[in-house]
């Protein structure tokens, strides 16, 4: 590895490059816009599939034990005469959360926004080291693949949750899914947190080391410390989970007994003994709740930056929102314990998690009233990027006033493992990150592809999707607080919860109502990159640094030398200038002030 | 624009932009930031193994009576100071390891490529060493019997000193074959036979008078309780129910099979990570020696190795506080 050979190479021996070959430019290639399209392909490809698998289980739940010709086309044999095996729902609702979690919301929103923008905005030739990105990609390119191929093992996938909670995930003959389908499910995972630990090591290094001249911390667009932060929470959970993994692959094989005691199965008593499950949540936890952070935190420096560009108002409390960040990186370490209310943790220890976790609100509130006003009295921009902005804060703040109800001990008894909790993270971490992923694909497609992508089509598809998201998920927390579990393959068994067939097809259709919309968003994500219209090189007169880079990508980014920065990221309408934005390249006129440094 | 009139503000700032805030290169931020990952890793680990053995705090086994094997000195009672050796080689090897990187910065090649050899054989000592530990308490030593309720009775006579179970033990001639793949035998699994039979300790134990069983609880004096004869003979009897010799993933002559399962893991992932050590520290020792690095004018990448060196013997020492000396 030649450390110092590649930064400097850049700077001087521009021009000299070999003609990229069609294999070093679109496949093995380690330029970060490149591989950031390759991230977010993949991601939207494994996107369709979540999303195909949720719709297919909420199928199921509102016409439960019917035939359907979808599941008979796509399940085969899980779904003899059409009739969808509970099985394969629970494999299904499995490899939902996996995906949507882990491969689409942390791989595809990082990998994709902080692969094009950390080199971009802080003005770097590219990231510390091009081939370590690319390795990243590409052992998340196989993670995907095995997960993929996981699906089509004879006992079907991985069925014990996303948590994977043992006994479960640990004894292989525990359940259909249990046997090849969870081993696959483990390896897949394992190489994409090599895959994250090695990305996030370069988004890390390159935000200290490479910014340009002038780029200091307190000038960093929002995005930039959103990432950055995410990267360290990512490096410093993710390789709990790798612990965990690590573990449960010695229980599952090696007849270690880390995480089991006492199981009888089919009237054999096996040798485990001594081993807890609940140590196994420990672990799991804590990465678990840092993960939501990691997905959401991209989110919210994307939508921080839209709603500014949008508003053409500078970010409202710059330093707040920072701060904000790092409050909640730091608050999401220590507050696992909220997972597992339920799974006979000392009551103590729950009222300490209780006070950590309701400690997070503050955080979140400053971000979600600083974002409000800054809208507030703005010139707002209605364009798709910024309408999925708003829509980003309107979801973040149905769904996090839920948290505060959850977060608590006493009040989450009540309402664990219903509706209400699924209603409560995919309102404040599922949908709002997509919204997030969303409006950075619509705000920043011009960089990415050069063109545009349709407007009319993007009003239709954040209309269609806002009201079907809500249409989901809102119902939900009143069939949650009438004690509807979750994960139970049908209802129709508990008469009590005949009252509630009806709002389960309600959840249902807008489900597919929405699920089916997405097309459009394909359609003009596809179509745009060949016969979009052609993007001018600061299409949203915008000021950070990646405006200033010519449309057509050129290796090393900027073709003369790299810009020097004079200003923060949100010169938006200052007075005494012409124009209702400044970009950070500008330098400061004679006696003008700096708004924040 | 002319960019050496115009002022950005930040100049002569620490994170002022342009330029490494903290003075190192990216490659050794890499590596630092490798290491704060890496130490989350062990981390889990050590706090899994804390929850474990914190809910068998009253009979864990005692570390001075687990680990007091050393090579060439068979059946002498030496607690720690095989480990102690193993753990100094270690640190000793990271003190090599300043040298080097302390060479490199001196451009001093010959001292660099030494200090490096002697690192790397410090690794390689330390790393037999365990292989040789790992086979000592694979193969075990006294032996003990595991009861139904997976507690563990281990031996000991008059005076309380450990009794092997292949001293007392009357061996009766067995019928029973291993099942093997190759006998053609169905079976599911089964590990290898025991020596002894439960059977065959019961009478050893009835023909000598002063064998004596200890159980694994602790008692207030945080030894080991031992049991007198006759209930000795009735634990036995009424309860043991597997002969365990030496210590594996599923049982263990030392005390619970859980502790058994941390040590192998913890220890050979550690192990593992210095063999990783050793491989680097080869390549780039290879790499010094052929004047890679005088002619980059830089050894960074002795530094680079050098930091997991030293982060992998501050591992050790964690574990080896709580395995061996708590």
């Amino acid at each position: 590895m030649s450390a110092h050979a590649d930064t400097h190479v850049h700077d001087d021996d521009h021009g000299h490059h070999h003609e990229p070959t069609f294999i070093t430019k679109y496949i093995f290639s380690t330029d970060h816009k490149m591989i950031s399209k390759q991230y977010l392909i993949t991601g939207v490809f494994m996107g369709i599939i979540g999303i195909l698998m949720s719709i297919m289980f909420r199928m199921q739940i509102a016409w439960p034990e019917e035939p359907n010709v979808l599941f008979e086309a796509l399940l085969g044999k899980w779904a003899p005469d059409g009739v969808m095996d509970a099985d394969i729902y629970l494999a299904l609702v499995t490899i939902h959360g996996t995906i949507m979690v882990f491969f689409v919301l942390t791989a595809g929103l990082s990998g994709t926004f902080s692969n094009l923008l950390i080199p971009l905005q802080i003005g770097a030739r590219d990231m510390a080291s091009g081939f370590l990105n690319m390795v990243s990609y590409w052992l998340f390119f196989v993670s995907c693949i095995i997960m993929i191929f996981s699906l089509f093992v004879e006992a079907g996938p991985a069925a014990a949750g996303w948590t994977i909670y043992p006994p479960l995930s640990a004894l292989p003959m525990a359940s259909s899914g249990s046997g090849m389908g969870m081993t696959l499910w483990l390896v897949s995972m394992a190489i994409f947190i090599a895959s994250q630990l090695i990305g996030g090591l370069n988004y890390v290094v390159t935000v200290l080391n490479l910014r340009t001249k002038g780029m200091s911390m307190t000038r960093l667009p929002l995005t930039i410390w959103a990432f950055f932060v995410t990267a360290i929470i990512g490096l410093v959970s993710f390789p709990v989970l790798l612990s965990a993994a690590l573990l449960l692959i010695m229980d599952r094989s090696f007849g270690t007994s880390f995480f089991l005691s006492d199981i009888f199965i089919q009237g054999e008593v096996l040798h485990y003994q001594g081993g807890s499950p609940v140590l196994f949540e420990h672990l799991f936890w804590f990465l678990g709740h840092p993960e939501v952070y990691i997905v959401i935190l991209p989110a919210m420096g994307l939508v921080s930056e839209i709603m500014a560009a949008n508003s053409r108002k500078p970010i409202f409390g710059y330093r707040a929102m920072i701060a904000s960040i790092l409050a909640i990186a730091f608050l999401s370490t220590i507050v696992w314990g909220h997972h597992m209310f339920v799974s006979g943790m000392n009551p103590f220890l729950g009222s300490v998690f209780t006070f950590t976790t309701l400690l997070i609100a503050i955080p979140s509130a400053v971000k979600a009233f600083n974002w409000i006003t800054t809208i507030w009295k703005g010139n707002i921009q209605m364009n798709t990027a910024m309408l999925f902005s708003i829509g980003f804060v309107s979801t973040f703040i149905t769904g996090g006033l839920t948290g505060i109800i959850l977060g608590d001990s006493a009040l989450d008894i009540n309402v664990h493992d219903t509706y209400f909790v699924i209603a409560h993270f995919h309102l404040v971490m599922g949908i709002s990150a997509l919204y997030g992923m969303f409006a950075g694909v619509y705000h920043w497609y011009p960089k990415m592809f050069g063109r545009m992508m349709n407007k009319n089509l993007g009003y239709i598809h954040f209309w269609v999707t806002a009201v079907c998201a809500y249409g989901v998920f809102f119902p939900m927390h009143f069939i949650g607080m009438a004690g509807l579990p979750r994960r139970y393959y049908t209802n129709s068994n508990f008469p009590l919860f005949d009252d509630l067939a009806d709002v389960n097809k309600v959840i249902t259709i807008f489900a597919i109502v929405g699920g089916i919309f997405q097309i459009v968003f394909l359609y003009n994500f596809f179509i745009s990159i060949f016969y979009g219209k052609k993007a001018t090189a600061n299409p949203w007169r915008s000021t950070t640094l990646e405006w200033t880079t010519p449309v057509e990508h050129i290796h090393g980014n900027w073709p003369g030398e790299l810009p020097v920065v004079y200003r923060w990221a949100y010169d938006y309408s200052k007075p005494g200038h012409d124009v209702d934005f400044v970009p950070q390249n500008i330098p400061l006129k004679e006696g003008e002030e700096e708004l924040q440094h | 624009m002319n960019t050496t009139v115009v002022n950005t503000g930040t100049e002569g700032k620490t994170w002022g932009g342009g330029k490494d805030p903290l003075n190192a290169s990216y490659g050794k931020m890499m590596m630092w930031f490798f290491i704060v990952s890496d130490a989350l890793t062990f981390s889990g680990f050590l706090a899994a193994y804390g929850f474990s053995r914190f809910k068998f705090i009253d009979s864990w086994p005692i570390a001075d009576e687990v680990f007091t094997h050393v090579p060439f000195m068979h059946g002498q009672d030496l607690p720690m100071i095989y480990v102690a050796f193993m753990t100094f080689i270690l640190i000793m090897s990271s003190v090599t390891m300043v040298l080097a990187v302390d060479a490199g910065h001196h451009l001093n090649k010959q001292k660099v490529s030494i200090y490096m050899f002697l690192t790397i054989i410090g690794g390689i000592v330390f790393v037999g060493s365990q292989a040789w530990e790992w086979n000592t308490f694979i193969k075990g030593e006294y032996g003990a019997v595991q009861t139904r309720s997976g507690n563990l009775l281990q031996f000991v006579d008059a005076e309380g000193h450990r009794v092997a179970i292949s001293d007392f033990a009357i061996a009766e001639h067995s019928t029973r074959a291993q099942h093997e793949k190759k006998n053609g035998i169905w079976f599911t699994s089964e590990g290898t036979l025991p020596a002894y039979s439960v059977n065959e300790v019961v009478k050893g134990m009835e023909a000598n008078e002063n064998v004596l069983v200890r159980t694994e609880l602790l008692n207030a004096e945080g030894q080991k309780t031992v049991l007198s004869r006759a209930e000795s003979l009735r634990q036995l009897k009424s309860n043991g129910q597997l002969v365990v010799q030496g210590a594996n993933l599923q049982v263990n002559e030392y005390g619970k099979p859980i502790f058994a399962d941390f040590f192998f893991f913890i220890t050979g992932f550690h192990g593992f990570h210095v063999l990783s050590g050793i491989i680097l520290n080869i390549i780039i020792f290879f790499n010094v020696v052929v004047g890679t690095y005088e002619r980059r004018k830089s050894y960074e990448m002795v530094e680079k190795v050098g930091l997991y060196w030293h982060f992998v013997d501050l591992v050790w020492v964690f574990v080896f506080t709580f395995f061996y000396l708590v």
